[in-house]
Parts: structure tokens; sequence; C-alpha cells
């Protein structure tokens, strides 16, 4: 059983072979892979084929797995819960809902209007772009199944604990006025048939294949960079464990940049073969995939700024968190 | 005459989503007026939680997709325009 997990893990989710088969093509054309310039060459192939095959077959099966979930059909699911139950069923929605920033105040809208809490609306924002089945999948192939799921599991925590604490704190004042105003009426979910499931899914592996592709090819860039030019002594020092105040550091680089999951891997997976902590690399994927400039200020039209203030100070603790825990519990990893 | 509305944020998607509309309405030959709503009530209005979206004749036909312009004809026929 381990056996298979391992093969698994590192040969089909890892792809280790087709390093191999890249180092010896490499060796083969007279390129020392040894060396700094091979190393990186080799790194930079690998890394851009690895990623481009694991986001194609991802967003098609995520996609599948999505077209049952539009948000207007989430909002009827969220209806039927009440209290903390409605936070869970929000934060675990989050993940498997399509949703964009440019879609958030939409999407604001439509869960205020049909009676749902502030509080579960935020849970479902924080749990969006935090957790998702793609980064599930990712962090396995990279760190392993154990990493992947507590990883899952305390953003499902961070969006739900948070969530209750803005309704708590009765925010509800803080919303835009044109929101709270408007009214929205329930619209028929489109009857799908698993053809059109599998033609969405398709073109939405098409698109964001279209839309990531650059951050891929400047993510292994970036990750070859420091896999083959940076002394492992600079991460170390800075993200390493003697650094009480990696997880800080990860998180403030992090929470301004915007990039998708698939850019910010190759860089997480140099990071960590060069001795950073699990604690900080979680912590600056976490920020640069959950907050962004350009989803606050779109959230900044639907809610004042000291909701906004809130909710980034609620997903910032949340991450520093995250990234402190996963320092502490590294050793069972 | 049939009235058409995007409703769209002003993303990128939204745009691709008119023009495809218009081409395929100049191609039939459909005699219609078309707006691009962008206030965000108003598209909260329709129940629209992902946008973009084709509204015609008041009537949400799709959501959430840039629709291609074979999709768009069959709508349109579909809701008997």
């Amino acid at each position: 059983m381990q056996i298979a997990w391992d093969f698994f893990q590192n040969q089909i989710l890892g792809m280790r072979w087709l390093n191999a088969l890249i180092g010896n093509l490499l060796a083969a054309v007279g390129l020392d892979i040894s060396s700094r310039l091979g190393g990186s060459v080799q790194f930079f192939i690998y890394d851009v084929i690895k990623i481009v095959a694991l986001l194609c077959v991802l967003i098609f099966g995520i996609s599948c797995i999505q077209s049952y979930f539009p948000p207007e059909r989430s909002k009827k699911i969220l209806g039927r819960f009440r209290g903390i139950g409605a936070n869970c069923v929000a934060a675990l929605l989050g993940t498997v809902t399509p949703f964009c920033s440019c879609s958030s105040i939409p999407l604001f809208i439509g869960f205020t209007s049909a009676g749902l809490p502030l509080g579960v609306t935020f849970s479902f924002l924080i749990s969006s772009p935090m957790v998702d089945l793609g980064s599930l999948v990712l962090l396995m192939s990279i760190f392993g199944g154990k990493v992947a799921v507590v990883y899952v599991l305390t953003g499902l925590v961070i969006a739900v604990i948070g969530g209750t604490l803005i309704e708590k704190l009765h925010m509800e004042n803080y919303v835009e006025e044109f929101i709270r105003a408007a009214s929205a009426v329930d619209i028929e979910a489109d009857d799908l048939t698993r053809r059109d499931r599998l033609k969405y899914a398709w073109e939405q592996m098409a698109a964001t294949f279209k839309k990531v592709f650059p951050y891929i090819l400047i993510g292994v860039g970036i990750g070859a960079i420091i896999h083959n030019w940076i002394p492992e002594s600079w991460i170390v020092t800075a993200l390493g464990g003697n650094n009480p105040f990696s997880v800080i550091l990860a998180t403030v680089v992090g929470v301004p940049m915007y990039a998708d999951i698939f850019g910010t891997l190759p860089v997480a997976e140099a990071l960590y073969a060069k001795g950073a902590q699990l604690g900080a690399i979680l912590a600056f994927m976490m920020g640069v995939t959950t907050l962004s400039l350009p989803s606050m200020i779109m959230l900044r039209k639907a809610v004042k700024t000291r909701l906004l203030e809130l909710f980034i100070g609620i997903c910032t603790m949340g991450i520093i968190a995250v990234g402190y825990l996963f320092n502490a519990l590294q050793f069972i990893f | 005459m049939a009235t058409v509305k995007i409703l769209g944020s002003g993303c990128k998607k939204c745009d691709q989503l008119e023009a495809n509309t218009k081409a395929v309405l100049a191609q039939l030959g459909i005699d219609a007026t078309v707006e691009h709503e962008r206030d965000f009530g108003k598209i909260a209005a329709y129940g629209v939680m992902s946008t973009p979206a084709l509204v015609v004749n008041e009537k949400v036909l799709a959501y959430g997709k840039v629709l291609k312009p074979a999709d768009i004809v069959k709508l349109l026929q579909k809701a008997g325009v």
C-alpha cells in the first residue's frame, strides 16, 4: 500500500521519471546537468512540462465538478443552513464554486439579498481563493498527501472562524448601500447534459492555460534561478528554521503579489529544496493566491474600508497562523 | 424588435460576449438594440451572480460564460427571436 502510494506521489503526480528523462536527453546532447547552467535548463524544461500537464488535467477535472456548483446554485444550497453550519457549508462550497474576483460584487449582492448572513458570505469569500481543489492536488505532488490535507483543513477552519468573527462584530453597516438595497431573484440553473459539462471543462482548461502560461514561465524561471544560482545559505537565513520571523516575512512579501497557484508552485518548490521551512513556503503561497491588490480593489467597491481592513487582517493573521503551525509540525511531515 | 442586454462588469470576457452577440445579430439580420449593463445593482436584479450574462427581452438566456457565436444562435432560436 505504502509502495503504491509512494509510486503515485513521486512518479505520477511528481513525474520524477520525466526529470530523469530530460536529464538523459540533455546529457546526450552534451550538456552537463551537474553544472549550474545545465541544472537550470533541466529544472526549467521539467517544471514547465510538469506544471502544464498538471494544469490541464486538473482544470479539466475540477471544471467538471464546478459545473455542478454555479454560484446561483450555491446560493440556494446555502439558504438551507443556519448558524455555524452555514459557515462550514459556505467554506466548503467556496472550494468548488467557480469564482473570479471580477464577479465578487454580483455574488455579494446575490448572497446578501437572498438573506444570507454577512459572515456566511465572508466564509465563502475567504475560502474561495485560499483553498481550492487545484491546490490540494498540486501540494500533494510537491509536499505529499499529509501536508496537502492539513493545508486544506486549516484553510477551511480560517474561513469558518473569519466569517463567524465578522458576523459577531456586526459589520453589516460597513457593506455599501447599493448592495443592501439591491434585490435579486432566483434564476433557474441551466440543465446541463454530460456533453455540455465536458465542453465547459474543455473551454475552461483552454482559457486557463492561455491566461496562466506566462505566469508559469515566469514562476519556473524564478524557480530555476533559486534552484541553481542563489546560495543555499541566503535562503536558510531568510526562510529557514533559525529565523523566527520567516513566516511573517513570507506573508508580507506574498500578500500584495498576485499570481496564479500554478505560477507560485515552482518558486515554492525551489525554495523548499533549498532548505526553506515548510510553514514559510505555505504562508507565501497562501498570501500570493488569497489576497492581492486587484481583488482588494474589487472588494472595496462592495464593502467600506473598515470591513475590508478586517477582511485583510483576518486573512493575514490566518495565513501567519498556518505558517507557524506547519513550522511547528514540520517534524511529522 | 428584440432587446438584447449583455450583463457585465466591464471585464474582457464581457466585451467578448458583446462582440460575439453583435456579430450573430448582424449575421442573422435580427433587428435588435444591444445594451451593455454595467450597473451591479441592475445585474443582480436579474438574479445573475456570474458575469457575463446574455439577456434577451428581459429573460436571462445564459450566464457565467462567454458564448460562442454558434451557441448564441441556438439560444436565440430557442427564445423565438
